[in-house]
């Protein structure tokens, strides 16, 4: 076994122990710093492919800035351990079932479609360089860019007014 | 190298593992934790690909999907807090009426 399989197999193990952990968790707060180590493990195999820009933004993105505000939510509601009462006997076998299928058929799809001997490239210089990624990102793609700073900007507005107390609490 | 068809079952068990966790849990913040799960299973693929043809379109991509997935949060958790206000509960089966 090589090094790069051995350390693809490590991340592996890790990001699906977190993702499990992440949807057998009674205690919403475990759920998250599950999700966190799960972004941690996905993070590092994008620096093994060969992409430190976006394995770092992961991190700072995803596991800073997404996570702090779904904890800081938890904790706002009280929501830690909510009762999760059962209403549909069936769905839960349900879910296990549909959710095997859609394995089942994607890891069919993958392997009659992408052939087991090819490989992945190593890191390459042109792919690292975060210089490749901004050139392509202002010019190739400056429309999407600038639609997504107004998605960005509509969010926040959006968050905003959500959550805007009602005015009769205000006046008095 | 490790053979490409390994990134993308682990995409495709992490994309799975997403769905199930969105179909048993009846808490909307875990719910809400299973989509990002399923967003990073994307990405993961976007990457792998990217990686195997040397074109960074794939990352430009990864960048369009965290900003899309960052709003998302950002407004469904203020949506929580509203219902949370109005329900007293973040239980989706609470949540089967459009007026509080």
């Amino acid at each position: 076994m090589t090094t790069g399989l051995f350390v693809f197999l490590t991340l592996a193990i890790i990001a699906i122990t977190a993702a499990a952990g992440l949807i057998l968790s009674r205690n919403t707060v475990y759920s998250a710093l599950f999700l966190i180590i799960n972004f941690l493990a996905v993070a590092v195999l994008y620096l093994i492919m060969g992409a430190p820009f976006i394995a770092l933004a992961q991190i700072t993105i995803y596991a800073g800035a997404i996570m702090v505000l779904f904890l800081f939510v938890i904790m706002l509601l009280g929501a830690e351990k909510p009762k999760e009462i059962e209403q549909m006997k069936w769905q839960r076998p349900l879910a296990f079932v549909l959710g095997g299928a859609i394995l089942v058929e994607g890891v069919y799809a993958l392997l009659t479609r992408v052939s087991i001997t090819v490989t992945t490239n190593p890191a390459s210089e042109i792919l690292a360089d975060p210089k490749t990624l901004g050139i392509s990102l202002y010019t190739k793609y400056s429309l999407p860019f600038e639609i997504a700073s107004v998605i960005l900007l509509v969010a926040a507005i959006g968050a905003v007014v959500l959550t805007r107390m009602p005015k009769k609490d205000k006046g008095q | 190298m490790i053979p490409i068809a390994y990134p993308l079952v682990l995409a495709v068990i992490l994309f799975c593992m997403g769905i199930v966790g969105f179909l048993l849990r009846k808490n909307a913040i875990v719910i809400f934790m299973c989509l990002e799960l399923m967003f990073n299973a994307a990405n993961l693929v976007f990457i792998t690909f990217a990686n195997h043809y040397q074109v960074i379109d794939g990352q430009v991509f990864v960048v369009f999907v965290m900003t899309v997935a960052a709003a998302e949060v950002a407004v469904g958790l203020a949506l929580m807090v509203t219902i949370f206000r109005t329900k007293q509960s973040i239980d989706i089966d609470q949540m089967n009426s459009l007026k509080g």
